[in-house]
């Protein structure tokens, strides 16, 4: 069986990309698919711990299935926010929504 | 044991009657949300108060919730703070005459009470999703507005991110211990200390989240643009009961998963200081008053903090006891702002020029606001420093934070100063402020006598208050 240091190892670079890709992409849509590459990368180390774990304790199957809906109701509302804020500001390129500052 | 969410099932049905009432009124009459939402609020506190009070703290629903006196004051913190939200709403342009915009405040607040109870790592992530959503809806709810769909827009963005870092904190911290249960993961984390490390990495990750949560510096950035940006009774509420809940959050997160580990409380120590002065040094130069207070409540979240690094009963009741005032005399800045910019049609600070001879009561509602916040007696902002920093100075090594947070008040007092100057001393262009008053319409005036009362009420017979918030910190212990 793979051991299971290689899935969190996985999940870490998953994670890490997730996260370069938040901080880096300009483009708003592209923050959010940053944001919800590091929600898979917790994922996979839920159902790794799980996994070699205690099988008969369901808690990080559970746990990554309420990851699954929160992660759409909240993709859900991100997208809604940057269709309003396209329609007011023409762009969804995060540097350029910059009204308020100091 | 639906006696534990006896208070969460309240907001639910509530919010279900306003749903279904809500469409069948004339969108002219549809202001009376306001206060069906403001009269079922309390009337939740009331039933929750007589019937809903919890005894000696027991697991609920499978460990997933616990019943003690902690989640139960802060729960009624978080309703204090929505009636107060929903009287302020009433009158708001965009949000009085819109049901949804009542029911995502009460979404909020279901959700913020289930933070405060929480005992598990999946129900604690639920409740701060359940709290963080529609949140970011009501921050961009003003959708004809460029600032108001801009806050809304980087609170997700910033709220998405930092919930995820906290996640990956979790999951970790279940892997280590095999259990999500708060109450096991001391145990499980407990005797190994080659863990430490581990365990310091989680924290890092955890306090991202929370951090993001009571804008703790270095996560605050959010803050001045989101409360300029969110319809201001929104950006109240974030200021108040959304921090509250994160600090209710932290208290019981680090207070029992991690006794074992005190080097936290060094951690934390650094970043109460950094928050502090920050804020405080930033607010200096403001000439907006919803950026103001944003950084004055960057500020706050490092005073409350002290009382959390203390790391004793005395410090978990002091940080109740700071959030109580907080919240009321927050909510109170706030509702004047808002009030007055309803009619003024502006947020700058020079504008308020002249306000206590347009409007004496507001006046000295701002004098009572503003010097609660700088923590001047006879005001709960006083006392509730007082007591804070009492808790700090048992600990001999955390006497340079008390002096750090003894400094800092002396910065807060000149701004806070500064605001009333513009109130008191100086006038308006022209000098005809009788010819300009500021009329307050009825939910303003309930909501902003209540407040003060509350402000002065905490600050001199603060007594009971006290004992309440011990009542609740040795639920920790």
């Amino acid at each position: 069986m793979v051991p299971l240091s290689w899935y969190l190892i996985f999940a870490a670079g998953l994670f890490s990309l997730g996260l370069f890709g938040v901080l880096a992409r300009r483009n708003a849509v592209a923050i959010l698919l940053g944001v919800e590459l590091m929600l898979n990368a917790v994922n996979i180390n839920l159902a790794a711990f799980w996994r070699y774990g205690t099988i008969t304790n369901m808690a990080g199957q559970v746990f990554a299935i309420i990851v699954f809906a929160v992660a759409a109701a909240e993709v859900a509302v991100g997208l809604a926010l940057v269709i309003s804020v396209y329609r007011r500001h023409n762009t969804v390129v995060a540097d350029e929504i910059d009204m308020l500052k100091w | 044991m639906l006696l534990a969410i006896l208070p969460e099932l309240l907001l639910l049905t509530l919010a279900v009657i306003l749903l279904v009432v809500e469409p069948f009124w004339k969108v002219e009459d549809r202001r009376k949300a306001g206060w069906l939402t403001f009269g079922g609020l309390l009337a939740t506190m009331a039933i929750s108060l007589l019937f809903g009070r919890p005894g000696d703290p027991q697991a609920v629903f499978g460990g997933m919730l616990r019943f003690d006196w902690f989640g139960f004051f802060f729960k009624m913190i978080f309703i204090f703070g929505a009636a107060a939200t929903s009287l302020f709403m009433m009158d708001h342009e965009k949000l009085g005459r819109r049901g949804e915009s009542y029911l995502l405040l009460l979404a909020t607040t279901m959700g913020m009470g289930l933070m405060a109870s929480s005992a598990d790592l999946v129900m604690l992530y639920l409740a701060i999703e359940t709290t963080s959503i529609p949140l970011y809806v009501l921050a961009g709810f003003m959708l004809d507005d460029k600032a108001s769909t801009e806050a809304g827009f980087k609170y997700l963005l910033f709220g998405a991110l930092t919930s995820a870092v906290m996640l990956y904190g979790f999951s970790l911290l279940f892997g280590f211990t095999g259990t999500t249960d708060l109450y096991k993961l001391a145990d499980n984390l407990g005797p190994d200390r080659n863990m430490s490390l581990m365990v310091f990495g989680v924290i890092f990750l955890l306090l991202v989240g929370l951090g993001f949560k009571v804008s703790a510096v270095p996560f605050h950035f959010w803050a001045p643009d989101v409360y300029q940006g969110a319809p201001t009774p929104v950006a109240g509420f974030l200021s108040t009961a959304s921090k509250a809940a994160g600090f209710a959050v932290l208290l019981r997160l680090f207070i029992e998963v991690f006794p074992g580990f005190a080097d936290w409380t060094t951690i934390l120590a650094v970043l109460a200081a950094i928050t502090m002065t920050v804020g405080n040094l930033l607010a200096l130069p403001q000439t907006n008053i919803k950026r103001l207070l944003a950084y004055s409540s960057i500020a706050h979240a490092g005073y409350a903090m002290i009382g959390l690094v203390a790391f004793s009963d005395l410090g978990a009741a002091s940080v109740i006891f700071y959030l109580v005032a907080y919240v009321a005399t927050n909510l109170l800045a706030f509702g004047i702002v808002m009030a007055f910019s309803r009619i003024a049609g502006s947020d700058e600070i020079k504008d308020y020029a002249g306000l206590s001879r347009r409007a004496p009561w507001l006046g000295i509602a701002m004098l009572v606001a503003f010097l609660s916040l700088a923590g001047m007696p006879p005001f709960g902002g006083f006392v509730a420093k007082v007591i804070v920093f009492a808790a700090a100075v048992q600990n001999p090594a955390l006497i340079w934070l008390v002096i750090v947070g003894i400094l800092n008040s002396i910065v807060g007092v000149y701004y806070y100063l500064n605001v009333l100057k513009y109130v008191y001393l100086y006038r308006m262009d022209g000098e005809n402020e009788e010819a300009h008053p500021i009329a307050l319409t009825r939910p303003y005036t309930i909501a902003l006598l209540v407040l003060g009362f509350a402000v002065i009420l905490l600050g001199t017979a603060f007594g009971p208050w006290f004992d309440w918030s011990t009542l609740g910190a040795l639920n920790l212990f």
